[in-house]
């Protein structure tokens, strides 16, 4: 490592979040920079681009403050690191890493870089485990495995830090599994507000799982560039927890709207040509360096699972936000303002969500062999009854035919009783919740099950079909 | 060594200044980890570049150096069964350094490994470009070729043995009396096509396994197909389905920025397989070219190149080679970062206005070939595309549409009702129907009662009638928003019924199903024949006045949707069976709806026949 450089007096230009300073001292690309202006305050930045005459620093926590003569630059001569070690569980941290909560200094044990490095395809081992949330949209329609990235699709004003929460909290294998296993929590606040990181906080503590989590807040009125760095500041520690202390972490991202704002203003102040509504072309590989540390690895027992959060600008799905991140992550949980405003909790639109490790995970040797159909069965079954309700609007109930009268008393029932819920379901409960629903349809219409899964769950009752006649 | 010394670095572009001449093109070793790099400007003695692997740490002054050779990948008997990176870098092992699961940056091809060669010819004969010179025995025997910018007379070749696969085995004198050393692989420069002796028309589909790809939009032989669909409509889980399944006698499977984890699982199943064809491991057909999206970008936009440079060589071969790339949407995008940081002007979209060309560059190297060895062989191109938004009129949608043949949209509803595969018929189009008519002629021919038609074969006759169905129940659907289902007349009603029953069919194949996972063409014939008998029997039916309600009730309705996943491959007596008893009930409609009170003219439909 070469020393670490300090240069006075070189900053020459400052506009919006990047300084310009000439270049006096030898510097690579991408490397750390720390920034202090008249002011003491020392601010990080990253070296965006270096010619012959110029280094141009992206600044991270805001430029307010620094004034040209004053600014002194640092140079550690490296990207920018995190120094992790045990003792990260149980502490709030601010969005770079420094500790919030007034206790010690972190021991360090290692210092990782917060880019981390791309997981070699061959060296993952695919996601297997089942999770079971006790959520019955998730856990029956959208199974989770762990090692897996799954963000919840949402919008403002919707209860979806209330959802991850459920989930952070009731997440465990099931079975013989389950015991013995070292469970962690991240949670990074990208620019939310202070009753959202607080809600987190308390409802962990309440739990009695604060003493196994790790709070990184970069909070709505710190410093909006400061937002690139959270999430990444927040996975280093959780790939620590993961692949060094071989614990299952589970990694809560929220907001990553906010994280895509703060990229598209770092990356307009770099003239970079914007792709969609002002969003840089590169922000699909940059939400990938975040979102694919995710995963498990062959040989070590830890697991890094992420369950990122997104609002949905005017709850617009095709938002670049959302749609990039949806190429990305391994499905997507949507939820609904309807069925919040039907008082249906959680209001998950099973429709558009999707968990694409499901059949990894599910079914025979996994959870339960007729999990997977009966699924399948729910969503076609589903996907009908929301047609037949489309057509209902326009022509009125009397207008369908008895076949899809029964589906639209079908679509309300599994609203009402099987996406809400009142308390946590293991997935056994869920199940029989949804053959019950099942066993008011025509046994015709059920054409993704087979005869022995009808006879097995559903042979005791009648065919509403005969009984219609 | 030509060398340079950079200037400035942005991202994964940088400037530097040369002391010697470079060429455009040309690869290069940058800095002092030797990442990998190649030039794609020339201004005076300036030269911008575009660097492969993470820049980060590179500074102004650091020195790079060229290779003498355009980007090039070793091409030989290493590949089959092997995992790579967009450099055709091997993963397994090599990149990874002793215990890290990580990527880490600057890392070099490996040495050779070795291979047991045998020689296919002699000294004095004369070998032409292109030529096998020697094959490698394996678990699936490989030859081994003249490059085809040599040839010549044998001076010597070596006996019987192992052999590194970069070690000297043959030498050649060419006309001018150069010799040259050849070893069983040998490098070609990716973004220059492999020349061919001459091109040959389709003339047979590659079968897929999936009844609604091979029986409603073949793809041929050497042809070029493209899989449009946004996020969670099932590209990725569907190119899977045909790693595992198509005919095709070697796969190049290019994850282009996509995800690890699925990466993993595609690896971990394909490893599992059996190849049905030969009994050995599906993975040594398959050469596997991962660039997840959190790998360098500009490494993304040489992995397409890569892919299709293996398939070319194994085309080369005298096989038929399907390539998938996944997603080419994601080639597009590392196309347009790099053509940002060069500072061109962005076309639509952003994108450089050389999308279009590039893109046709790209599926131009597809195609059915005469080698120059004289054999016959072909590249088939399966390009998924994740348009933004599922908007089918952005450019790398728009652009693809005009160099592919087959057209295979995904259906974001069908995929919400989890119909999978999500392909909508009416979005879909196949312009390789009609080579590979002839070759289903002969598939239906091979079935007992074939029928032969005054408008082309049983199968374009019945394709027609399902494609005609399709298009007419949308037109229905429509209506019946508007009218309700009721107001619809007992035969409109019979073609909704109708359209339900071949989706659920047919066009629906769940890949849960041990039976269902892969259709082959025989059973596609059957069903799809099956269908047509049932649109018979039921428009006979209604025409002699049975309702449409009194058809769906049919207990038949139920095996006959479910007969991909309850009649296994090569059970043709199933196939009749389940003919002859919806056959009865029909007729037991009919005798019921005669003896009954007579049908209400004017066609009301609430009246049950039953």
């Amino acid at each position: 490592m070469r020393p670490r450089l300090s240069v006075e007096g070189a900053a020459r230009r400052l506009e919006g979040p990047l300084l310009f300073l000439r270049r006096t001292v030898e510097v690579g690309y991408n490397e750390a920079v720390e920034v202090a202006g008249g002011d003491g305050v020392v601010r990080l930045g990253r070296v965006a681009s270096v010619d012959e005459e110029t280094i141009v620093v992206e600044l991270l926590e805001g430029a307010s403050g620094l004034d040209l003569p004053a600014t002194t630059v640092r140079f550690p001569g490296e990207p920018l690191h995190f120094g992790v070690g045990p003792g990260l569980l149980g502490r709030v941290f601010d969005g770079v890493g420094r500790p919030l909560d007034g206790g010690a200094p972190l021991p360090v044990a290692r210092r990782l870089r917060i880019d981390g490095l791309a997981l070699n395809p061959v060296a993952r081992a695919t996601p297997r485990d089942f999770i079971e949330t006790g959520v019955t949209a998730i856990d029956l329609m959208n199974s989770l495995v762990r090692g897996q990235k799954l963000p919840l699709f949402s919008g403002g004003g919707l209860p979806h830090d209330r959802i991850a929460v459920a989930v952070a909290r009731h997440a465990r294998l099931r079975g013989a599994g389950a015991a013995g296993e070292h469970f962690a929590i991240v949670f990074a606040g990208i620019g939310v507000p202070h009753y959202t990181a607080e809600y987190f906080r308390r409802s962990l503590e309440d739990s009695g799982a604060l003493g196994r989590a790790a709070l990184f807040l970069n909070l709505a009125g710190d410093a909006s560039t400061q937002r690139l760095l959270t999430p990444r500041f927040a996975l280093t520690a959780a790939e620590y927890l993961a692949f060094v202390e071989e614990r299952h972490v589970l990694v809560i991202l929220t907001d990553m709207t906010a994280y895509c704002e703060a990229l598209r203003e770092v990356a307009g102040a770099r003239g970079e040509v914007p792709a969609r509504k002002g969003f840089p072309g590169f922000m699909y590989s940059d939400l990938a360096s975040l979102y694919e540390r995710a995963g498990c690895v062959r040989g070590r027992r830890g697991t890094l699972t992420q369950l990122p959060i997104l609002t949905m600008p005017s709850d617009d799905i095709s938002h670049p936000v959302p749609d990039l991140s949806g190429y990305i992550t391994e499905g997507q949980i949507v939820l609904s303002r309807s069925l919040d405003r039907a008082g249906v909790w959680p209001p998950i639109d099973v429709l558009p969500s999707l968990s694409r490790l499901m059949k990894a995970g599910t079914g025979a040797g996994f959870t339960d062999p007729d999990h997977p159909a009966l699924a399948s069965q729910l969503y076609a079954s589903y996907a009908h009854a929301a047609q037949a309700r489309l057509l209902a609007s326009v022509v009125g109930e009397d207008g369908l035919s008895e076949t899809d009268r029964r589906y639209l008393r079908f679509g309300v029932r599994f609203e009402h009783e099987l996406i809400h819920q009142q308390a946590p379901r293991s997935l056994e409960q869920s199940m029989l919740c949804g053959w019950a629903l099942l066993a008011d349809l025509p046994r015709a219409e059920l054409t993704r099950l087979s005869d022995a899964q009808i006879a097995a769950h559903l042979g005791a009752g009648p065919d509403p079909a005969a009984e219609a006649t | 060594m030509r060398r340079a010394t950079i200037l400035s670095i942005s991202g994964p572009v940088l400037r530097a200044r040369c002391d010697d001449a470079f060429a455009m093109g040309e690869a290069l070793r940058v800095g002092p980890r030797g990442l990998l790099g190649e030039v794609v400007r020339l201004v005076d003695d300036l030269l911008v570049a575009q660097v492969y692997e993470d820049t980060t740490g590179l500074k102004p002054g650091d020195a790079l150096e060229g290779s003498g050779a355009p980007l090039s990948v070793r091409l030989g008997p290493a590949l089959l069964g092997g995992v790579f990176d967009g450099l055709l870098r091997p993963l397994a092992g090599v990149l990874t350094g002793v215990d890290s699961p990580f990527i880490t940056p600057g890392v070099r091809r490996p040495a050779g490994r070795r291979f047991a060669f045998a020689p296919l010819a002699a000294p004095g004969s004369v070998l032409a470009p292109g030529a096998p010179f020697g094959s490698v025995a394996g678990t699936r025997p490989q030859l081994c070729l003249v490059p085809p910018d040599a040839g010549g007379e044998v001076l010597d070749i070596a006996p019987a043995g192992e052999y590194a696969d970069d070690a000297p085995v043959c030498r050649l004198r060419d006309a001018t009396g150069a010799t040259r050393e050849l070893a069983m692989g040998h490098d070609w420069p990716v973004r220059r096509a492999r020349p061919v002796a001459c091109r040959l028309p389709a003339d047979a589909p590659l079968l897929t396994g999936q009844r609604v790809l091979d029986a409603l939009f073949p793809v041929a032989l050497g042809g070029k197909a493209a899989i449009p669909g946004g996020f969670g409509t099932g590209k990725t889980v569907l190119l899977e389905a045909l790693v595992k399944s198509c005919s095709a006698d070697v796969i190049v499977y290019l994850g282009c920025g996509e995800r690890g984890n699925e990466m993993a699982g595609a690896l971990e199943e394909i490893t599992a397989l059996t190849d049905a064809k030969t009994g050995r491991p599906m993975a040594e057909r398959t050469v596997i070219v991962a660039n997840t999206s959190n790998m360098p970008v500009a490494a993304r936009e040489a992995s397409i190149y890569c892919a299709v440079t293996i398939a070319e060589f194994f085309r080369d071969q005298g096989l038929d080679v399907a390539l998938m790339a996944d997603s080419t949407s994601r080639w597009a995008e590392a196309l347009r970062e790099v053509s940002g940081r060069l500072g061109e002007l962005p076309g639509e979209g952003g994108y450089p206005a050389y999308l279009g060309s590039r893109l046709a560059e790209f599926y131009e190297r597809g195609g059915r070939a005469r080698t120059l060895g004289g054999a016959i062989g072909s590249v088939t191109l399966l390009g998924s595309v994740s348009p933004q938004a599922g908007d089918f009129s952005e450019p790398v949608t728009s652009h693809t549409m005009r160099y592919v043949r087959s057209f295979w949209a995904l259906d974001a509803r069908r995929a919400q009702a989890r119909f999978y595969p999500a392909i909508h018929p009416l979005q879909s189009y196949s312009e390789d129907a009609q080579a590979v008519a002839g070759w289903w002629g002969t598939v239906f021919a091979g079935l007992a009662g074939a029928a032969v038609a005054e408008d082309g074969n049983e199968w374009e006759v019945l394709r027609r009638r399902v494609l005609t169905l399709l298009d007419e129940e949308a037109r229905l659907e429509r209506m019946a928003r508007i009218v309700g289902k009721d107001a619809l007349q007992p035969r409109q009603r019979l073609t909704l019924l109708c359209a339900e029953v071949v989706g659920e069919a047919f066009l629906r194949q769940s890949a849960l199903s041990p039976n269902d996972r892969f259709c082959g063409p025989e059973r596609q014939a059957l069903m799809l024949r099956m269908l047509g008998r049932f649109l018979d029997l039921a428009d006979a039916t209604v025409a002699r006045g049975a309702t449409p309600e009194a058809i769906a009730a049919l207990p038949v309705l139920r095996p006959l949707q479910r007969m991909g996943e309850d009649i296994a491959e090569g059970e043709r007596e199933a196939f009749a069976a389940l003919e002859a008893v919806m056959a009865a009930q029909f007729a037991g409609l009919l005798a019921a709806g005669e003896t009954a009170v007579e049908e209400p003219k004017g066609g009301g439909g609430h009246a049950s026949a039953a």
